[in-house]
């Protein structure tokens, strides 16, 4: 069986962990071909090609695919779809917006967030915010499914692939991109990060948020947040972790004033050691904890920045 | 310009998911149902864009059991103006795959002729973030996913999507399909004199075959299981303690 694997590139850099772990789901299913897209990609299809177990990438570079607009990346792939028995790509919000249209435009199902790899036609996906967990067997010719990458092992490197270079489609002139709000930062990425601390609602001030920054940056950790934190405007979107945000599942996972509403155990509840640390000694954060803190974030914080 | 807006029913997302002992599901039974919490913005913002004179009529949809009624009536008391309920199923726990309501979607739009689709971005049951993306892959439209903030201007709308790396914007060809994000409004309430006159607006009643379309589900559900649970943590009682047992005993740091 052939897999055809959209790599994660943004503005013509390969995200090596989203696309890598995707690469080991995608390896239980068949011989895997890599595709990059991008204004220029010939970089990142090179990266791409040292992953182990990609047996070839295709790389279509053109200003078509420049910022990763939906309908002509998914009109490239249902170009090369013929050829394989599986689409796949890491659950980014990238492949969330270009696979379910990769599918109908196929007359197939996608399968979103594939938590797990049964066989070639059986797959787990969380539902219900992760509460409850689904295994369901496809009929369809062509298998369309986005990875959740929060559950698989990054292939290591020790691949060498070959790349080849593919022309482009036409363009369809649907849409176009105007600008990219992208806040840069020194910190890990929030979806791949070892350690992350997060912050929510109890943090009370965008001002406050530097309690929880100082605690991240001496850990060497990334940052996230409640939806309750960034609605408030205490931190920008990308940090959100959650059902409807980013799912993590780091080494250590630090809740500091998050309640831990089940949507947001949704994003985090795979972690493999968390930390709570929360006033009110009911919040349901506590019943996920492994270790939890009761008291005033405001002092307990600092304190253990200080002490680590 | 008409906005089609389409509505589910899902069960309300304060409520705890209970799994059928059987794995056969999850139990809907006697559960409080509601909106899908985005159906709720989608519907809000086509309310905004009448009130702003940039829509005249807010068509909603929704697909589903009869009891999928009610959150018609919803969005009719909302702000909504007529309503169609294609009722597909008569078993609460059948849900109605993407590519089914897509297909059904892509029939009503055909008749209707909607200048505009706002959706929601993801169901909260199946979580499945597809519908919008295969609707506009079917009609051929734009597509714009996860948006915070929508503005309109003639042929053209601009659309600013909550992404990975931050947000992004794009304009995108109309008609399109556009699929709302948590952060792009706060839905209002309905009024009680506005739920009296909801009961008043029409809501027409379809079913599939109505409109020739086959949802036969494309995946088969093998079973619905509880996710593994975890084991129960304990409760340190110093910051020093913590430290402790994040180097001595979990070995994190
Ligand atoms: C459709 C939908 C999708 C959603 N998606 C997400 C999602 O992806 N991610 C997400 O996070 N949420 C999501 N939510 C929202 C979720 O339901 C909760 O509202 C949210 O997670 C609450 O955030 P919070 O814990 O920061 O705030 P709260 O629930 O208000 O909790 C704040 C906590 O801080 C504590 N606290 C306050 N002051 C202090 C102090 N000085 N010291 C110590 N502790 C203190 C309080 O005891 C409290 O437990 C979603 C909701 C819906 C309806
Ligand atoms: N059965 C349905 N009836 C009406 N609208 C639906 C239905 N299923 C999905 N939708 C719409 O599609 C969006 C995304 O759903 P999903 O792709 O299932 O996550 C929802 O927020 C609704 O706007």
């Amino acid at each position: 069986m052939a897999v055809l694997l959209l790599a994660e590139v943004t503005d013509g850099t390969l995200n090596m962990d989203a696309t890598a772990k995707a690469v080991t789901a995608a390896k239980a299913l068949g011989d895997v071909t890599l595709l990059c897209t991008g204004e220029s990609c010939a970089g990142a299809a090179e990266e791409a090609a040292k992953i182990d177990g990609v047996e070839k990438v295709l790389c279509a570079e053109d200003a078509l695919y420049g910022h990763r607009l939906a309908e002509p990346v998914a009109a490239l792939i249902v170009d090369l779809a013929g050829d394989y028995s599986h689409i796949c790509a890491p659950a980014t919000t990238d492949a969330k917006n270009i696979l379910p249209r990769v599918a109908a435009l196929l007359d197939v199902m996608v399968i979103t967030d594939v938590s797990g790899i049964v066989d070639s036609d059986t797959f787990e996906r969380p539902i219900y915010a992760g509460n409850a967990v689904q295994k369901v067997r496809s009929k369809d010719a062509t298998k369309v499914i986005s990875i959740r990458t929060s559950t698989f092992d990054a292939a290591p490197a020790g691949g060498s692939a070959q790349v080849e270079t593919i022309g482009a489609g036409t363009a369809l002139g649907l849409s176009e991109w105007v600008e990219d709000k992208v806040a840069e930062s020194d910190r890990p990425d929030l979806t791949s990060a070892g350690i992350v601390v997060s912050g929510g609602r109890g943090i009370g001030s965008e001002e406050n948020f530097e309690i929880v920054e100082k605690l991240a940056d001496k850990l060497g950790a990334a940052v996230g947040a409640s939806r309750a934190a960034v609605d408030s405007g205490y931190a920008p979107n990308d940090w959100q972790v959650g059902q409807t945000g980013k799912v993590v599942a780091p080494d250590l996972y630090i809740a500091v004033g998050i309640s831990g509403a089940i949507q947001h155990l949704a994003g985090m509840k795979d972690s493999r050691v968390i930390v709570a640390i929360n006033k009110d000694e009911e919040a349901p954060i506590f019943q996920v904890a492994d270790y939890g803190l009761v008291g005033d974030l405001f002092e307990l914080v600092p304190e253990l920045t200080e002490k680590l | 310009m008409k906005v089609l807006v389409p509505v589910k029913r899902v069960i309300d997302y304060n409520v705890k998911v209970r799994v059928k002992s059987d794995g056969s599901g999850v139990d809907l039974g006697n559960v409080k149902m509601s909106m899908n919490p985005f159906d709720e913005i989608a519907v809000e913002e086509a309310i905004r864009l009448k009130e702003r004179g940039a829509a005249e009529e807010i068509v909603v949809v929704s697909i589903g059991v009869k009891q999928a009624q009610e959150t018609l009536r919803t969005a009719l008391a909302m702000g909504a103006d007529r309503a169609i309920l294609i009722v597909a199923s008569d078993d609460v726990h059948t849900d109605i795959e993407p590519l089914g309501v897509a297909k059904l979607l892509k029939a009503v739009i055909d008749e209707e002729q909607p200048g505009m689709v706002l959706c929601g971005k993801q169901a909260i049951d199946n979580d499945m973030n597809a519908t919008g993306q295969m609707l506009s892959a079917l009609l051929g439209w734009s597509q714009a996913t996860f948006a915070s903030k929508i503005e309109i201007e003639g042929e053209h709308a601009t659309v600013t999507r909550e992404v990975d790396g931050g947000l992004q914007t794009i304009k995108v060809k109309m008609p399109a399909v556009v699929s709302v994000d948590l952060r792009l409004n706060e839905p209002r309430y309905a009024s009680l004199p506005n739920i009296m006159k909801a009961k008043k607006k029409p809501l027409d009643e379809k079913t599939p075959g109505d409109y020739g379309v086959d949802v036969a589900p494309r995946l088969e559900i093998v079973s619905t299981s509880e996710p593994e649970a975890r084991k129960a943590g304990i409760l340190v009682g110093s910051v020093d303690e913590l430290v402790d047992k994040l180097k001595n005993e979990a070995g994190v740091i």
